[in-house]
């Protein structure tokens, strides 16, 4: 198991040690320069976006296609497909190949694409309710089957296209049209449930980050096998602000905390702030207070096989922690497209390719003279 | 060979008698083996030149309680020197191997049935599970019947003791195969095909293979020994056209067909699943054809298992989906999806008792409407149903060269009856079967994924990964010819009406109605599906004996044939056998204005071929 990486690891592992900070960030991903003359406006299709003006997904938009040319991977051996919601009309702005499908089985869909031709580089797109709530044993299997494609959920923490009723991630108490009194179900955690999953790559993001976001993007683009991406995404119209408690961005570097591969978990505007590790909990501590010392905070490290620590900063939440951003995991595992190809080749290679003469006149037969 | 296998006494003179027709069920505890007893009956009979078919009959529990009436399983043969089409309408023979299996199968057998019973079984332990007050060993009940009780179990673990390195438990589980050799006596069958079934299966078992074959062997010299029985029963060949013939179950004929399919499109077959009886079988056998590149997919659900073959189609593969009724009802939104996306897609429906969870393990047609009408909105699909279980392989074809040349999704019909039953298969020539067409858009120039064929009003088929061809499909209304999101009124009724004309012009591709009999006359006798042989066989009886009857069977359900309605109005009386409550009844009456009469059946059962003799019988 590769733990620090350059370029990539020992089982051709690409390296995802992203240092991308908030906007105005130092370092971001030093790539390949763009294959080709492929530029950003090549994946902007032909249809007018219908999205209310103000809306997150403008800005994911915006960063996927910001990211596409850099990818290397031509324009038609792309798919991006997406189940109901907001979000999901998402495909019809791309200019590759979209399905748009029925709710909540995205994920199904691409499973099918991607088993017919894993040579095709497929991009689910989906929301909280699509893919937690209508969707959610597709998104459990999807994960745990490891196919090689990219999953982004936009996480608003509401329904918008069915007009503001409360989503699985809706905090609880939340006052929404169909809970006027408050939720009074308790909320999904995403990033919990897709490493209970077996996601073998799992990260979170902010629409307004839009460098991280750009950087998680690319991250999830280059990992083989499942990628999961959470964004938090801003319903200006049914949910607004939701998540300006910690992303807005005069309180942000005191309020996220970006993970970084092989960095020590600090954060706050003076970086004095970090995660440390109390008995089996995290815990916030200050550096120079209580003999506190950068060498006490925890080391990020996505490349952990074992999911505990992964979870468990998915676990943290303001008020009490930092909330994390970042990539919380990635870990190598031979997705199953390419075990499915595999297996047809070892078949072929131990009987021979199919004859249609042999599958025919087997079993029990007989001739009448 | 073993001391045992030698007579005791010598052979007396026995009489035998020839017979055209028998029909034989062996029914057991689940644990007894009775499905492998029947099978090995039939495949002996089928070497030796008998028609055959047979009728599977297990539980839905795979182990109820040993000697419970749920836990009863049965396997009834029909085999024949003539040509037949049905298990057989009542067993002639029936073998009981214990208390419950006697008490769930006497009804149906016929007047004066012979009756073979392990006497060894009646336990009062026995008789109490089976709900038995007294022994109908002894209380006089059986007096109808030709009864020879023996003692199976006792003979089976006589005939191993000492010879056989086994345990008590593995000694008693052999014991089917002593009343197989019973039986193959009792009906003049050679005993190597099983022999060297025994032989090649307990290969690297040897004791196994031993005690079988000791055991099939007793059973066969107690049979010719003893003088229970005084006579054994000869059936000649049947007549049969030469050729290479293969004993096939529905579900077998399925997946092979859809294996050559595939192969005759030159596209890779993906089936996207989730186990459900009586289903599960066509997974299973497709599972193990990776050398055609078959990629099999156990889906977390229905709905992924559909959605899975949708997304595999939109990327150029034979997209198949299998289930039951229940799984279908899943299904449907997404079988919206392939309508509205125009993809090509086959969904195979093993129909089984319902509603909801119904009968798993019988059988039932009532998922007739679900095909035809089962989703929202107008949302038209083609519909084949196979007749018999060989005629599973030609649909299969059949389903996916229409699915091709329309663009739609197409729904195959099948069943338990089908899908479990087995007859003899005359195995075709590969190379006469004809190839089926794909065409691919790769030209971007002035590229519409809605455009239309001309003749079939086909859109497309663009695969992700041809330059120039980027394009979305979904769930929404599109345009004709851009695919552009629409919510034009005009264009919804338009797109609505193309989806509909597409299915309404594949009536080119369905050949006319064929009628068995005069095609003008007194009662016409139509069905579909699996009731083809019990209908076939009562018309063509009825007809021997001069009675103005013929029948038509629908391969093809949407569209119908283009001369149904002509061939109906040929007739006086339209009577549609269906195991539902008259769902191809109402769709001719609606179509057609004709007055036809529904027979439903609707007991998880196939039809009898008296019963419908005597439902036309009303009519004459």
């Amino acid at each position: 198991m590769n733990t620090q990486g350059n370029g990539t690891n020992g089982n051709g592992h690409v390296d995802q040690s992203v240092s991308a900070e908030s906007e105005g960030g130092a370092s971001l991903f030093h790539i390949a320069p763009p294959p080709g003359e492929l530029t950003k406006k090549d994946f902007v299709s032909n249809q007018e976006v219908r999205w209310c003006p103000g809306c997150g997904d403008y800005a994911i938009l915006n960063n996927v296609q910001k990211v596409m040319p850099d990818l290397g991977i031509p324009r038609e051996k792309m798919v991006f497909v997406s189940g109901i919601g907001c979000s999901s009309r998402f495909p019809y702005y791309m200019n590759t190949y979209g399905f748009h499908g029925i709710h909540g089985r995205a994920p199904a869909i691409a499973t099918g694409i991607k088993a017919a031709n894993p040579d095709l580089s497929v991009w689910v797109i989906t929301g909280d309710g699509d893919a937690l709530s209508i969707g959610g044993n597709h998104f459990v299997h999807v994960l745990r089957r490891n196919l090689d494609i990219n999953y982004i959920l936009f996480n608003n923490r509401i329904y918008g296209l069915t007009k503001g009723q409360y989503s699985p991630t809706s905090v609880f108490g939340q006052r929404t049209k169909s809970t006027p009194m408050g939720v009074i179900d308790y909320p999904l955690n995403p990033l919990s449930l897709a490493i209970a999953s077996e996601a073998t790559f799992v990260a979170r993001s902010i629409d307004i980050d839009v460098k991280h976001l750009g950087a998680m993007v690319e991250a999830a683009a280059k990992h083989k096998g499942v990628s999961f991406l959470e964004v938090y995404q801003n319903c200006n119209i049914f949910n607004d602000g939701a998540f300006d408690y910690f992303a807005e961005r005069s309180v942000r570097p005191d309020k996220v905390l970006y993970l970084e591969h092989g960095k020590p978990m600090l954060f706050g505007k003076d970086r004095n702030k970090g995660i440390r590790m109390k008995g089996a909990l995290p815990e916030v501590v200050t550096i120079g207070e209580n003999d506190v010392t950068e060498a006490d905070i925890l080391v990020h490290d996505i490349y952990l096989e074992d999911p505990s620590v992964a979870f468990m900063l998915a676990r943290m939440e303001q008020p009490e922690f930092p909330q994390p951003v970042g990539i919380f995991r990635s870990i190598n595992r031979t997705s199953y497209d390419q075990l499915l190809v595999e297996q047809i080749d070892s078949a072929i290679a131990k009987s021979g390719p199919g004859s249609l003469d042999k599958l025919i006149n087997t079993g029990d037969m007989w001739t009448v003279e | 060979m073993s001391a045992v296998l030698e007579p005791p006494v010598p052979a007396i003179d026995k009489n035998k008698e020839e017979v055209e027709t028998v029909t034989i069920r062996f029914a057991g505890d689940s644990g007894d083996g009775m499905q492998l007893t029947g099978t090995q009956f039939t495949n002996t009979s089928a070497i030796v030149g008998n028609d055959i078919s047979t009728l599977p009959d297990f539980p839905a529990e795979i182990r109820a309680p040993a000697g419970s009436l749920p836990g009863v399983s049965g396997f009834q043969l029909n085999f024949s020197s003539q040509d037949i089409r049905t298990p057989g309408d009542q067993p002639n023979v029936l073998v009981a191997m214990n208390p419950a299996a006697l008490k769930v199968n006497l009804p149906d057998l016929e007047e004066g049935g012979t009756l073979i019973i392990n006497s060894d079984e009646f336990t009062k332990e026995n008789l109490e599970r089976a709900a038995y007050k007294s022994n109908p060993l002894e209380d006089g009940s059986l007096a109808g019947y030709r009864v020879h009780t023996l003692p199976i179990s006792t003979l089976n673990s006589n005939a191993l003791k000492g010879t056989v390195e086994l345990s008590r438990k593995e000694i008693s589980r052999c014991k089917n195969f002593f009343a197989l050799g019973v039986l193959y006596w009792l009906y003049d069958r050679p005993l190597d095909p099983t022999l060297n079934w025994i032989n090649a299966k307990f290969r690297k078992n040897p004791e196994l293979a031993k005690a079988n074959e000791v055991v099939l062997k007793t059973g066969y010299n107690f049979a010719e020994t003893t003088e229970v029985f005084t006579t054994a029963y000869t059936i000649k060949k049947a007549v049969i056209a030469p050729g290479r013939y293969r004993k096939i179950t529905g579900n077998e004929a399925t997946a092979i067909g859809f294996v050559t399919a595939a192969e005759l499109a030159g596209r890779t077959l993906f089936y996207g699943s989730y186990p459900i009886t009586p289903a599960s079988d066509i997974l299973h056998e497709l599972a193990r054809h990776k050398n055609f590149g078959v990629k099999t997919f156990q889906a977390e659900d229905e709905i992924a298992a559909v959605c899975a073959a949708i997304g595999a189609s939109f990327a150029g593969h034979v997209g198949l989906t299998g289930t039951s009724g229940p799984g279908v009802a899943l299904k449907q939104e997404a079988i919206g999806l392939a309508v509205m996306t125009e993809l090509p897609l086959v969904i195979v429906n093993v129909q089984r008792g319902g509603p909801s969870t119904g009968l798993p393990t019988k059988t039932e047609q009532a998922d007739l409407f679900q095909a035809v009408w089962g989703r929202n909105g107008e949302c038209p699909a083609l519909v084949v149903a196979p007749a018999t279980p060989a005629d599973c392989f030609n649909m299969a074809i059949e389903s996916v060269r229409l699915a091709f040349k329309y663009m739609v999704p197409v729904f195959y019909l099948s069943d338990g009856y089908l899908a479990n039953g087995a007859e003899p298969w005359a195995v075709p020539a590969i190379e006469k079967l004809p190839r089926i067409e794909v065409t691919f858009a790769t030209n971007p120039t002035n590229f519409m994924p809605y455009a239309r064929d001309e003749a079939t009003l086909a859109r497309p088929w663009a695969l992700p990964g041809t330059p120039g061809l980027e394009h979305r499909i979904g769930g929404i209304e599109k345009q004709n010819i851009t695919g552009n999101v629409n919510y034009d009124p005009e264009n919804h009724q338009l797109m609505v009406k193309l989806r509909q004309e597409k299915v309404d012009r594949a009536v080119a591709d369905v050949p006319p109605l064929e009628v068995f009999g005069e095609p003008k006359g007194k009662v016409l006798v139509l069905g579909w599906g699996s009731t083809y042989g019990s209908i076939t066989s009562a018309v063509e009886k009825m007809q021997k004996e001069g009675k103005p009857v013929s029948s038509a069977h629908l391969r093809y359900l949407n569209p119908f044939p283009g001369n149904l309605g002509e061939v109906l109005r040929n007739f006086e009386t339209v009577i549609v056998p269906e195991m539902n409550l008259g769902q191809l009844c109402t769709m001719i009456r609606a179509k057609y204005l004709v007055d036809a009469v529904a027979f439903s059946k609707v007991k998880g059962r196939p039809f009898q071929i008296r019963e419908i003799i005597r439902k036309v019988e009303e009519y004459l």
